[in-house]
């Protein structure tokens, strides 16, 4: 197995190291679906600069990644290059463990289900056999380094390659039941971005049922659980930002990075929903639809936890896809990570809809993205409509794929008590019907 | 989200919409011609109307009164410009400097990537002069341009003459709100393209000019001349911009106003406005312009100086003095008093032309249809890629569904997957070829044959074109074996998905192509399968492949312009278009030749590859 990984990461290397010598790699790091304000590599080197010159490089309002990273960089600007890559080597080689771990689980579980007779008697077709999850991690590690958004935003040397090094990190460890790293890699991933507090939900759940802790409220080795979780979590978070207040010696970094994502000051158009939106309202109303906006990425925890607490790992591909989705300054690097998880849930493509017609409308839209900015920026003749229109439409056709995995994935848990074939009360088919 | 998620009705419109497939398309086709015609019909489309306030609603009283000063200083122009063997660049500085503006020049040069043989130029090196007449009234940040080519022959002098004339006569008007740039440029478009590079620093193409010294403010609009004679007969009107780009329509608008209201005659693509639309030859003349428009805008050449302002978000026009046999003669002056009332109107501007439409086709100067109109004919021929992506899908999927809508996915081995990937991969290699081999392999291809530079790229490019029909449909089998009965299937899905996402992006940035294109290429994309007739079949597609279409669109537009061409003629005329194209591209970046050959072409070639799948 360690031969097509070894082959494939070449491969997708020598994709990106060709791009990066090549004009384009100037082309590509420019686009805004690609860069946003948050993780443009124009904006790193700015803040090196200042850093440099001796003034806090959160001075100017262009610089909003955390100290972190720009502390990273001061050693590693010359190697910029190598660093983005291996950061996409280690996303891909990090998901191809934590797949392949996962798919054992799965699988263990199913067997001991097999032998405890619990699956209806025409179920048998659903049951997932060893040959066909044989590849499936490849196949990860596949979707993430061969996906075209990925390589855009290697290329762009985007600093969401970095965030996406830290989330899959943290899923290995998860994965493999180390609670520290967990903890430790979450409050890295939220210190970095905010937005994958999210996944807090989906990991006590994962190491709880590794750990055969009950999830009950009224448990206290429930409550025990959580409070040694959230206690290594928030030690790391806090030491990660009392760091960042030692190495810079000022607070400004907290307003200049959170304030910044959650505030959204800056409108530059991107693939997400903010920008138009908050373009266009009246002053104010700001507060109110910002906080509306904001809630939107987090509200979905509960529910999902709820309804998804025996799966955890379906639950951390559905909150991915969401933090995508609705976070103030998305880029397709984000959009690349949750694909990544696709061939997981390949065992679930007899139950899905709308991927045809899905996958079509993401790549017209990416083919449109770059047609219609030229018509709205260069040649002056269409307006900011068009390139909304489209953003909606591509993050329509994401909400309508998550929303067709999320069917599938409980029609086929559904499928697993209720039986493949269910009659209606007079003997019949009956047909299921989501309304 | 009921048709989404309810798998009967969902199944019920599939089933509807596979079983009535070939006349739901049929009837697409149909529609969206008989729609496009409807485009000229006046009494379906709008009139045009200034949108523009500013320009609107403001009276100009037109006093220029030089126009027998214009012929003079041109007749002198042409003495020195014979006298220099080109552009008398001393002379025009001094005369720019004696009417009072600040004068600066440019040079620049630029070697072709081979030699144009319609202009007979290949090493260019030239001089841009220019005069800026600074606004008395405003902090002077935005600017207008009049400028007038000097050409080879002594064709342009009346213009560079009427130009000099008025920034003498406009500098002692007192209401100036915006700085005017008078621009005399040489080398035509190449010179254009120096200038507006140096002006806006920057360097899309490689070309070596010296930096501007001076400049006024942002250019507003811009204003180009073409005369030729001492009395005109009527003013033609040129808008079409590099790679379709128009401007905006208040300009034209502005063009026929001032035409109307001082009694010169106006035309558009040559032709003159005719009020008979209910008659069958009133019609057909409007469907004639709106046509000729078509063809020039899908070309994706600039038709004149002003096409390479329109890159920079300048609004732009051409207009061109006509000497043809009809009695009623213009003079000097009353072009002068034209130009005179349009700059002035164009100096009320307090913003850039942006009221009025960007996406409009003019069937004549008093009516047009805008986005809104023409996009639906396009939309239902593409609906047809779309409907055929569905049959095809559906076929895919078969067996059919389950009762609960479950849907068999067949997982598609492996080998299918490589099967599809390699004609496209091939396809699209061949297209890379068709794209860089032309200009590269120029100096081997002289050496070997007896042919010159121009010819050997023309030659090289039908060359690697044909080449590419006898390549890629052998290749599938080498990789896998015997392509299957599923294989084609996706293949053909895939191209048709390729076809309708290329054709609906090229119809949003120049409509016009877009729409030849999807007229020309959808019924074979729609039509096309391994069973049909080989013969026939290969015949009609070669006959509606990209070349042939290029080939037809020259003798289309010649016979539009009523200079029917013969055929030998023809045939030299579309070995001339093919090396435009391609010098277009290097010279000034227009996408038509890239476009065509990186994408159009290798998509054409799956649907060929279909044809002749085994």
């Amino acid at each position: 197995m360690a031969t097509p990984l070894s082959l494939l990461l070449i491969v997708a290397v020598t994709i990106r190291a060709a791009l990066f010598r090549s004009t384009l790699a100037h082309l590509i790091a420019e686009r805004v679906e690609v860069t946003s304000p948050l993780t443009a590599w124009k904006r790193v080197v700015e803040g090196l600069a200042l850093l440099d010159l001796g003034v806090s490089p959160y001075a100017g309002d262009v610089f909003h990644e955390t100290p972190l990273i720009i502390y990273i960089f001061h050693f590693l600007v010359d190697y910029a290059e190598v660093t983005f890559m291996l950061a996409d080597v280690m996303v891909a080689v990090a998901l191809y463990y934590a797949v392949r771990d996962y798919n054992k689980q799965v699988f263990r579980k199913q067997k001991f289900a097999l032998e405890a007779d619990r699956y209806p008697a025409d179920c048998h077709e659903l049951v997932r056999s060893p040959a066909e999850m044989h590849y499936v991690p490849l196949k990860v590690a596949m979707f993430y380094l061969l996906n075209p958004f990925t390589v855009l935003s290697c290329v762009a040397k985007s600093t969401c390659g970095l965030n996406n090094a830290v989330v899959s990190l943290f899923i290995l460890s998860t994965v493999k039941g180390n609670v520290l790293l967990s903890a430790i890699f979450l409050a890295l991933a939220t210190y970095q971005s905010i937005y994958p507090l999210t996944l807090c939900a989906a990991a006590l759940l994962y190491l709880m049922q590794r750990q055969f802790i009950p999830i009950n409220a009224c448990r206290l080795s429930f409550w025990w659980f959580v409070a040694q979780y959230a206690f290594m979590y928030l030690g790391s978070l806090f030491v990660m930002v009392g760091l960042s207040f030692f190495l810079l010696g000022s607070w400004d970094f907290l307003p200049a990075v959170y304030g910044f994502i959650l505030s959204v000051p800056d409108l530059t158009p991107n693939i997400g929903l903010f920008w138009y939106f908050f373009a266009e309202m009246f002053e104010h109303f700001r507060l109110f639809f910002l906080c509306v906006f904001q809630i939107n990425v987090f509200i979905y925890t509960v529910p999902l936890s709820i309804k998804l607490k025996e799966h955890p790992v379906f639950l951390i591909f559905m909150q991915l896809a969401i933090m995508a989705i609705f976070k103030s300054y998305p880029t397709v690097g984000d959009v690349s990570l949750y694909m990544a998880f696709l061939p997981v849930w390949s065992h679930l493509s007899r139950f899905l809809r709308n991927v045809s017609l899905v996958s079509f409308v993401l790549l017209t839209c990416s083919a449109l993205f770059p047609v219609l900015w030229h018509l709205w920026i260069y040649a002056g003749s269409a307006n900011a409509n068009f390139y909304y229109a489209t953003t909606l439409i591509f993050n329509l056709a994401q909400i309508l794929l998550m929303c067709d995995y999320f069917y599938a994935f409980l029609r086929r848990e559904h499928h697993l008590v209720h039986g493949l074939y269910p009659k209606r009360k007079d003997g019949s088919e009956a047909t299921l019907v989501l309304k | 989200m009921g048709l989404l998620s309810d798998p009967n009705r969902r199944k019920a419109l599939i089933n509807l919409l596979t079983r009535l497939n070939a006349p739901i398309c049929g009837m697409c086709y149909i529609a969206g011609i008989v729609w496009f015609m409807g485009l000229a019909f006046e009494p379906f489309i709008l009139r045009t109307y200034m949108s523009e306030s500013a320009m609107g609603s403001t009276m100009v009283e037109e006093r220029f009164s030089g126009g027998e000063r214009a012929l003079l200083t041109a007749k002198e122009f042409g003495v020195q410009k014979n006298k220099a063997g080109g552009m008398p660049v001393d002379w025009l500085v001094e005369t720019m400097k004696a009417r009072g503006l600040e004068v600066y020049t440019q040079t620049f040069s630029r070697k072709l990537p081979f030699p144009d043989e319609n202009k007979e130029r290949f090493m260019v090196k030239g001089t841009n002069v220019y005069g800026i007449f600074r606004a008395p009234r405003t902090p002077r940040t935005e600017s207008l341009v009049l400028s007038a080519q000097c050409s080879e022959e002594n064709d342009n002098n009346q213009a560079v003459g009427l130009l000099l004339v008025m920034a003498q006569y406009l500098r002692n008007q007192v209401y100036w709100a915006k700085d005017i740039i008078f621009l005399v440029n040489e080398h035509d478009q190449i010179g254009m393209h120096a200038w507006l590079e140096g002006y806006h620093n920057t360097n899309t193409t490689g070309m070596d000019y010296s930096p501007l010294q001076g400049r006024a403010g942002a250019i507003q609009a811009a204003l180009s001349l073409e005369l030729s004679s001492d009395v005109v007969t009527s003013l033609d009107i040129v808008f079409e911009g590099l790679n379709g780009q128009l401007p905006n329509l208040d300009f034209v608008n502005l063009f026929n106003a001032f035409c109307q209201k001082i009694g010169v005659l106006c035309t558009i693509q040559g032709k003159l406005q005719r009020n008979d639309w209910d008659s069958t030859s009133g019609y057909s003349h409007a469907v004639q312009t709106m046509m000729l428009m078509m063809l020039k805008q899908a070309s994706g050449s600039s038709w004149g100086d002003h096409g390479l302002f329109l890159r920079y978000h300048v609004e732009a026009i051409t207009i061109k003095g006509i000497n043809s046999h009809r009695q009623y003669k213009t003079d000097a002056t009353t072009v002068g008093r034209l130009l005179e009332g349009m700059f002035r109107k164009l100096n009320n501007l307090l913003e850039r032309l942006h009221q009025s439409y960007f996406f409009y086709l003019l069937p004549s100067l008093s009516h047009m249809a805008p986005i809104s109109y023409f996009m639906p004919a396009f939309g239902l021929i593409a609906v047809i890629l779309l409907l055929r992506a569905l049959d095809l899908w559906a076929q895919i999927t078969a067996p059919p569904a389950t009762q609960d809508g479950v849907a068999d996915v067949e997982q598609q081995s492996s080998t299918s997957v490589l099967s599809v990937l390699t004609p496209v991969v091939i396809s699209h290699l061949t297209g890379v070829a068709l794209y860089t081999l032309p200009v590269r392999f120029q100096e081997i291809a002289v050496e070997h044959f007896p042919v010159s530079e121009t010819e050997a790229v023309v030659l090289t490019a039908i060359a690697v074109y044909t080449a590419g029909l006898a390549l890629p449909h052998n290749t599938h089998r080498f990789v896998s074996g015997e392509g299957t009965e599923q294989g084609w299937k996706v293949l053909k899905l895939v191209a048709v998905l390729h076809l309708s996402v290329l054709l609906g992006c090229t119809a949003l940035l120049n409509f016009s192509l877009g729409f030849i294109l999807a007229l020309t290429l959808v019924p074979v994309a729609a039509g096309v399968t391994p069973h049909a007739p080989k013969l026939p079949t290969a015949v009609i597609l070669v006959v509606l492949s990209p070349a042939c279409i290029l080939l037809f669109s020259v003798f289309v537009f010649h016979e539009l312009q009523e200079t029917p061409l013969s055929f030998q003629d023809g045939w030299l005329l579309f070995l001339s278009v093919i090396s435009q194209g391609i010098l277009d591209h290097t010279l000034y970046g227009s996408l038509v030749f890239p476009l065509v050959a990186l994408l159009v072409y290798p998509c054409w070639l799956l649907f060929w590859n279909i044809l002749f799948w085994k």
